[in-house]
């Protein structure tokens, strides 16, 4: 293990986000072991973090991340792959609770697009390229990309993209709903910070609760779902935040969340 | 970059604009795989080069380019891989290049020539110039991209004519339907138009190529995601050196003096 940083972190407690930066460039920024690592502890750190209400994860103009690390998994055995159990440090992205955006230049291949689509919603740079192209290598997706890809873009694009390997453009992506906008390269950062910091002017319980509310979509039939979404907008009117924000309303003013 | 290590073309910089030779004159500058391959590496080093800000494309002696070289029979048994590989990505080439591509048509551009030209951002053509997108006189279909860009600027029954085989465009008849920029006697072509080359490379160069990508763009976009991109990069070239340097130059009521960034 050596002592690379590979994540950056800046917080902006003025706006209350926080971006973390991919810092792994020669590799483009390929997802080892330790970049995962690092990733979930700056991101558990954030999570705990009161001052900070929202998230931006970018990689650099190149690449948000490339892959995984190819060259680490080469002579890896099944039972390498199963002790080492790097794939279980995802879960951790899964359990941030706070919304986290992926600002995405570049190259997003593999586990880079597995990472994005593990995140709450992607803003893409034009020059953009998504895709999960393990199947050339003679593996599959292993981090969620044939079950994420495939609730997200629907069955047949799904299969064309994990059987062919083949990525697809922002503009595609943005047409197949994989991404939420596509702006020009040079601004993706600076939109995704300015829509986290939109994002970040909400009641922090109300937004953690969207997202749990979103993310079951995913889990849940429809009628449990229904019934599970409800009963969290009823929780929520056990808030001061409920009252500041209603209150706000019929005054015609800003409201002051205070995440309580 | 090595000039001379070009076979098929010139490459030469002069006052901050490259100019890119077509240059098999004997087979009026057909194109061949390695003036292919040499067009796009040229069109590369012109687009990275930061000292180059505008970008000239002609041909050497009597034509622009007469299209993909027939001597030898049917060139070209894989159409769909050699258009896909080899045609497509030089005409996104200058589509992307993030600078002003001039076409100086001197001669015949025909077949896949007319769509070289039409790739580029503005046409000057010599008085004797000829379009002529001769594809289907031998059982092809017009490629490269002239399909889109001959139904955009004429219309889609004019396009219909030229490409089914009708008579070829004049120089007058192009500038007439808005394809030529301008029509200059041919012995008064390059000066014509080294001297608009050198006007766009004294140009905000950021603006031009931002300009270029909304251009680009407008022709798929619907109105929000055009005011949308344009609002964008107006975000980008609103930093740049040469805006705060035209601003200040117009205040002071002098000629501004741009830098390219």
């Amino acid at each position: 293990m050596s002592d690379d940083v590979f994540i950056l972190v800046e917080r902006d407690e003025a706006r209350r986000v926080a971006l973390l930066r991919l810092n792994r460039p020669k590799q483009l920024n390929a997802l080892n072991a330790q970049v995962m690592d690092q990733l979930c502890e700056a991101l558990e750190a954030l999570d705990a973090d009161d001052a900070i209400r929202c998230l931006v994860v970018t990689g650099n103009e190149r690449a948000f991340a490339a892959g995984a690390d190819i060259g680490e998994m080469a002579v890896a055995s099944p039972i390498d792959m199963l002790r080492g159990n790097r794939i279980a440090q995802w879960d951790r992205v899964r359990r941030i609770s706070k919304p986290v955006i992926a600002a995405v230049n570049g190259w997003c291949l593999g586990g880079g697009c597995e990472l994005a689509m593990a995140l709450d919603l992607i803003v893409a740079g034009e020059g953009a390229r998504f895709g999960q192209p393990e199947i050339n290598i003679g593996v599959i997706p292993g981090a969620g990309g044939t079950q994420r890809l495939t609730r997200a873009i629907g069955k047949s694009r799904a299969m064309e993209m994990v059987l062919t390997g083949e990525p697809v453009d922002a503009a595609e992506a943005l047409r197949l709903g994989l991404v939420a906008r596509v702006v020009p390269d040079e601004l993706v950062v600076e939109d995704a910070l300015a829509l986290a910091a939109k994002i970040a002017t909400k009641s922090p319980l109300a937004l953690r609760l969207a997202k749990e509310s979103v993310n079951a979509a995913y889990e849940l039939a429809l009628t449990d779902g229904l019934a599970h979404e409800r009963k969290l907008f009823y929780l929520l009117f056990a808030s001061d935040d409920q009252k500041e924000g209603m209150a706000a309303f019929l005054e015609k003013r800003a409201p002051d969340f205070k995440g309580r | 970059m090595a000039e001379s290590s070009y076979q098929s073309i010139r490459y030469e910089v002069a006052d901050a604009v490259a100019t890119i030779t077509l240059d098999r004159p004997e087979s009026l500058n057909a194109l061949n795989s390695a003036m292919r391959g040499e067009l796009r590496a040229g069109l590369k080093v012109a687009a990275r080069d930061d000292a180059v800000r505008a970008v000239v494309l002609t041909g050497a002696g009597r034509g622009f380019c007469s299209g993909a070289d027939l001597r030898g029979g049917s060139p070209e048994r894989e159409f769909r891989r050699v258009l896909t590989d080899e045609y497509n990505p030089l005409m996104r080439a200058i589509r992307d290049l993030p600078k002003p591509v001039i076409a100086a048509v001197n001669g015949v551009a025909a077949g896949a020539g007319v769509s070289l030209a039409l790739a580029c951002d503005l046409i000057f053509a010599g008085e004797e110039a000829r379009f002529i997108p001769a594809f289907v006189r031998i059982g092809l279909v017009p490629d490269s991209g002239s399909t889109r860009t001959l139904v955009r600027t004429l219309g889609r029954h004019r396009a219909a004519e030229l490409i089914f085989g009708g008579n070829p465009l004049s120089a007058a008849e192009a500038h007439a339907a808005g394809l030529v920029a301008r029509v200059v006697p041919a012995d008064q072509l390059m000066d014509a138009v080294q001297a608009e080359a050198r006007r766009l490379a004294a140009a905000p160069t950021k603006a031009i190529g931002y300009a270029k990508r909304l251009i680009n763009h407008a022709e798929d976009a619907s109105l929000d995601e055009s005011l949308s991109l344009e609002a964008g990069l107006q975000e980008l070239a609103g930093r740049t050196d040469d805006h705060a340097e035209g601003v200040a130059a117009f205040a002071e009521k002098r000629e501004p003096r741009f830098v390219g960034h």
